[in-house]
């Protein structure tokens, strides 16, 4: 087996791009340095590396240009204070981007562009960001290897004989191989935070509701939720701060106020950690490892660490996979061939649907929209949808005695390292046990963080998983950069 | 088959059986906008231009409910004497093409409405089982064939409708034939317009009705098999509709068939229903919790400041005001009056001092050929008017003339009078104009003394034709009167 090599940070050799992106954005604002010069480095990465890596389903060369020229017109005009001036990212292919195409990397959206921007999209714009381009993913979301993508499979940057993990293993890609500083993904059951430990990023599955889901194509729109990627603790929590605001487009959208963003004012000594325990037996060695580890450090600060048996956690994945392609089976019955996307004609009406969903859809899609339709049909509902629901709140009931009991969770974030191309395709169930430890917070709706932590097998990089109750994301954050800046394995910048 | 029902008597038909009729009415709600966007909800304008990401379902779209339209419905469930509840929204998934994203949000085992009822003008009652909110589909144009989409040679899908908010209203079993139907929705749809939640207008498919339809024996307590029949767009077809698929049933009873519980369809064209679809050829809706909406927990004071004032608006309401002034026995009158709009005219005339009788007759049969214009009568006005005639100032040939003037113009009916020379005659002129009238027409008078009194018609004609219609007709017949006994 072929093993893992550390690829470079963004800008690293490329002129003067400091490690963080708020620094970036300081030297930017303060004109000593060009949001077409970030842009250029970002472009020139992609052009290098992304050949292979498969990261991007579209760069967007010209748009991206006009957009960096705007932002450093209005800072020689006299000063622009977007949060995120200049700074290139990269935004996964199932959120919405005005006359841009929008493919949910699945050949029955290969050609649409959407008439609209989703609604972080247009807050991402007005903070300054650049848009670069957007990223490859499992068709629709389904998936946790990047390989059901209709444009094929994107490669771990660290090893490309491997899965950069998924269904946001483009969002994560790009930014492990440095071609952006940020992206965004969507996380329904795992799918931001898998990709980023598997890619040795951060990645921040937020609170549900804490960001808007206007604009993101649903997959299943009771646990899909829109959060940031970035290659250290810093940048990802900028960028969910930005991320996070009032939608009146999303029903769901929390108040802003509800969220403390910044410095929270935490004394670790006092904080009690539990350590997920029955999670751990079926883990490999370098991911309890981890654990071992980060507990080590935080008992070290002073936490009080130990383990906690939530067994209700273990029948997760099985609600998981009704509710979802339950929700599924629903959101995705739009794509018709009426309307928009890919049309394949038939004799009537009902034979145009089926032949266009039967050419449009990849095999995982068609997969889980037979499984939502079976679970949601007339007999079956009780017994499957009705009785996955009772589960959840099994879980979130959980997980809350546990937040009753200690400040945060801890677990791996998945139970391996990246593993082989391939490997797991034929093997639908083995995939889904990918998501094992990040499936239940979104069941419960909670906020969860994927920080590197350590290299394992094969030299490919370890996932942390730090698990709070709703909305605290700010104490997450906090201890994740606590263990970020006492990983044994920190990246020299 | 159909012209052998429709050539059956009723009686002969359905002679044993007894009508058992549920409808479910979806009402049109008034709103600016759209139940789950900002787009404009206007009938009748080109299609496709009140569109947008949301009411066409594009990816990614999300709807986010419009709180006008609930309070409409609030208003709707109020005046149907219903309980209004805590609701939420469910998924109604079936592929049509004029449904943008292929599931309509509608609301399942939590209505916004429950357990209300409609008294009709006679009386009745008709359990209201709910009355909830759901989201409108398109609206497709069948090119080619007859204009199904079976025969069609392409079809054209127009967006304008997707999403407008609708109320769907569903009764009980409880209606016993085509007229309580009728009457149901008549008076379903008086309400609905009075409320302010929708233009009643059915013939641009603001109300349209589904009738579930079976019969019984007389005397039965089991409910029979049901046929649901689609979209019914006139009264006259709710009706025909109704009496053709009674018949239908009960003649496959009589002859020992079974009926087939299944959805038809109306052909107004040849006034009989065809199946559509068998129960189980049914689709399957696989409805689930909408995820993306929150449940609609009303509080108590919204809902106090929204339907406070409905009961007054109500036709019963006003019916019940009306007859307890002027007494039972004008109910028919007053349903007409409330049905034009009229009512509220002739309540104030009367409590202002007015006869009630007369008030009531002035606008039954004058005012109404015109209730727009009669609405706008000032009740002083008329008030005056209909004192004039009741104290013998004006004829009521004269009152009629004057109100129709009063109708056209904003003067007051005493100088309408003046002006068309309407004032009174003196005694002793209508005494002349009577002998003069006699004089002329000496066989008839002859015949009026002989015993023959039809000519007493003719007589008093005629001298309403030579005073203009200025005479008193009481006072006219007074006169032959006494000259007979003289």
């Amino acid at each position: 087996m072929s093993s893992g090599i550390r690829p470079p940070r963004f800008g690293a050799g490329k002129g003067q791009i400091p490690s963080t992106v708020s620094e970036l954005v300081k030297l930017v604002q303060k004109g000593e340095i060009k949001a077409q010069e970030i842009l250029e480095v970002s472009l020139q990465t992609i052009a290098e590396s992304d050949g292979e890596i498969n990261s991007f389903n579209l760069v967007l060369h010209e748009q991206a240009l006009e957009d960096a020229k705007k932002v450093d017109a209005s800072i020689a005009k006299g000063g622009f204070s977007g949060r995120l001036a200049g700074i290139p990212i990269a935004i996964k292919d199932n959120i919405c981007t005005r006359g841009i195409s929008t493919t949910c990397s699945s050949k029955i959206l290969a050609n649409w562009k959407p008439p609209y921007d989703a609604s972080v999209i247009t807050k991402l714009k007005s903070e300054g960001a650049i848009i670069v381009g957007k990223t490859n993913m499992d068709e629709f979301a389904m998936g946790s290897s990047t390989e059901t993508s209709f444009f094929g499979p994107t490669k771990n940057p660290w090893d490309k004989e491997r899965v950069p993990g998924g269904s946001s293993g483009g969002s994560a890609a790009a930014v492990a191989a440095g071609m952006v500083p940020l992206a965004i993904g969507s996380d329904t059951g795992g799918s931001i935070r898998q990709p980023a430990s598997l890619c040795g990023v951060v990645g921040i599955k937020p609170t549900y509701g804490l960001v808007s889901r206007y604009g993101l194509v649903a997959f299943a729109s009771s646990l899909d939720q829109i959060g940031p990627f970035a290659s250290c603790v810093d940048d990802a929590a900028l960028l969910l701060d930005v991320l996070a605001f009032h939608d009146e487009k999303d029903s769901t959208s929390l108040g802003r106020d509800r969220y403390q963003s910044g410095n929270v004012n935490i004394d670790v000594s006092s904080l009690k950690v539990g350590i997920i325990s029955n999670f751990l037996p079926n883990a490999a060695e370098s991911c309890h490892q981890a654990v071992t580890d980060a507990a080590r450090v935080l008992a070290n600060f002073g936490a009080k660490v130990d383990e906690v048996d939530i067994k209700e956690l273990d029948y997760a994945i099985a609600a998981y996979y009704i509710i979802a392609p339950a929700e599924a089976s629903s959101n995705l019955a739009r794509f018709d061939g009426v309307r928009y996307g890919l049309r394949v004609d038939g004799a009537d009406v009902e034979e145009m649907n089926i032949k266009t969903r039967t050419e449009g859809f990849g095999v995982e899609v068609k997969r889980r929209i037979m499984l939502g339709t079976y679970a949601l049909s007339a007999g079956y509902y009780d017994a499957y949808y009705l009785q996955a629901q009772k589960i959840r709140t099994l879980v979130k009931d959980a997980f809350n005695k546990a937040y009753g009991k200690y400040d945060l969770l801890l677990s791996p974030t998945s139970p391996t390292v990246a593993f082989p191309l391939g490997s797991k395709v034929a093997d639908p169930l083995s995939m889904y046990l990918s998501d094992l430890y990040t499936i239940p917070t979104n069941l419960a709706g909670h906020p969860a963080i994927s920080v590197p932590y350590g290299i394992g097998e094969d030299d490919m990089p370890v996932g942390l998983q730090l698990l709070g109750p709703a909305l605290s994301e700010s104490l997450l954050i906090k201890v994740a950069k606590m263990l970020e800046e006492n990983n044994t394995d920190k990246q020299d910048n | 088959m159909a012209q052998d029902l429709l050539n059956s008597s009723k009686d002969d038909a359905l002679t044993g059986f007894e009508i058992v009729v549920g409808l479910e009415v979806h009402c049109e709600l008034l709103t600016q906008t759209k139940l789950f966007c900002g787009c404009r909800n206007n009938f009748g304008d080109e299609p496709n231009t009140n569109i947008c990401p949301v009411c066409l379902g594009l990816p990614g779209s999300l709807p986010v409910l419009n709180k006008r339209a609930v309070e409409l419905a609030m208003k709707i469930g109020k005046a149907l004497n219903c309980e209004i509840l805590p609701s939420s929204f469910h998924r109604k998934n079936y592929f049509y093409p004029d449904m943008p994203k292929d599931f309509q949000i509608s609301q399942y085992d939590q209505p916004i409405n429950a357990n209300g009822y409609l008294e009709l003008p006679d009386k009745s009652k008709v359990g209201v089982v709910r009355a909830h909110i759901e989201e409108d589909t398109g609206k497709s144009l069948h090119i080619g064939g007859s204009g199904r989409i079976a025969e069609a040679s392409k079809s054209l899908v127009d967006y304008n409708r997707a999403g407008v908010p609708l109320v769907e209203i569903v009764s009980a079993p409880e209606i016993r034939s085509s007229e309580q139907a009728k009457a149901y929705v008549q008076e379903l749809r008086y309400i609905l317009v009075a409320t302010g939640a929708s233009d009643g207008r059915m013939e641009e498919g603001s109300l349209r009705v589904d009738a579930n339809v079976s019969v019984r024996p007389v005397g039965s307590k089991e409910f029979g098999t049901r046929c649901e029949i689609k979209n019914l767009n006139s009264l006259r077809s709710l009706t025909q509709a109704i009496e053709y698929e009674a018949r239908r049933q009960a003649g496959l009873i009589r002859d020992g068939k079974k009926v087939t519980q299944e959805t038809r369809h109306y052909n107004e064209v040849t006034n009989a229903t065809s199946s559509m679809r068998s129960k189980e050829e049914a689709n399957d809706y696989r409805y689930f919790p909408e995820p993306d909406l929150v449940p609609l927990v009303p509080d108590a004071s919204w809902i106090e400041e929204i339907t406070s004032d409905i009961q007054s608006l109500l036709p019963a309401t006003k019916r019940r005001n009306l007859s307890s002034l002027i007494g039972e026995e004008y109910q028919d009158q007053i349903s007409l009056l409330v049905e034009i709009g009229l009512d509220e005219l002739v309540l104030d005339s009367v409590k202002a001092g007015a006869d009630a009788k007369l008030a009531l007759n002035r606008v039954i049969n004058e005012a109404a050929r015109e209730p727009e214009k009669a609405s706008r009568l000032a009740v002083k006005d008329f008030v005056d008017l209909i004192n004039m005639e009741s104290s013998n100032k004006l004829s009521a040939t004269q009152s009629k003339v004057v109100l129709q003037e009063m109708l056209t113009s904003s003067d007051h009916p005493a100088e309408i009078a003046k002006r068309l020379g309407f004032e009174q005659m003196d005694q002793d002129s209508l005494q002349d104009n009577v002998r003069g009238v006699i004089e002329a027409n000496q066989a008839e008078w002859g015949r009026y003394l002989a015993g023959d009194e039809k000519v007493l018609q003719f007589l008093l004609g005629q001298v309403m034709r030579s005073t203009k219609g200025r005479a008193n007709g009481k006072e006219v017949m007074e006169i032959i009167g006494r000259l007979k006994s003289n």
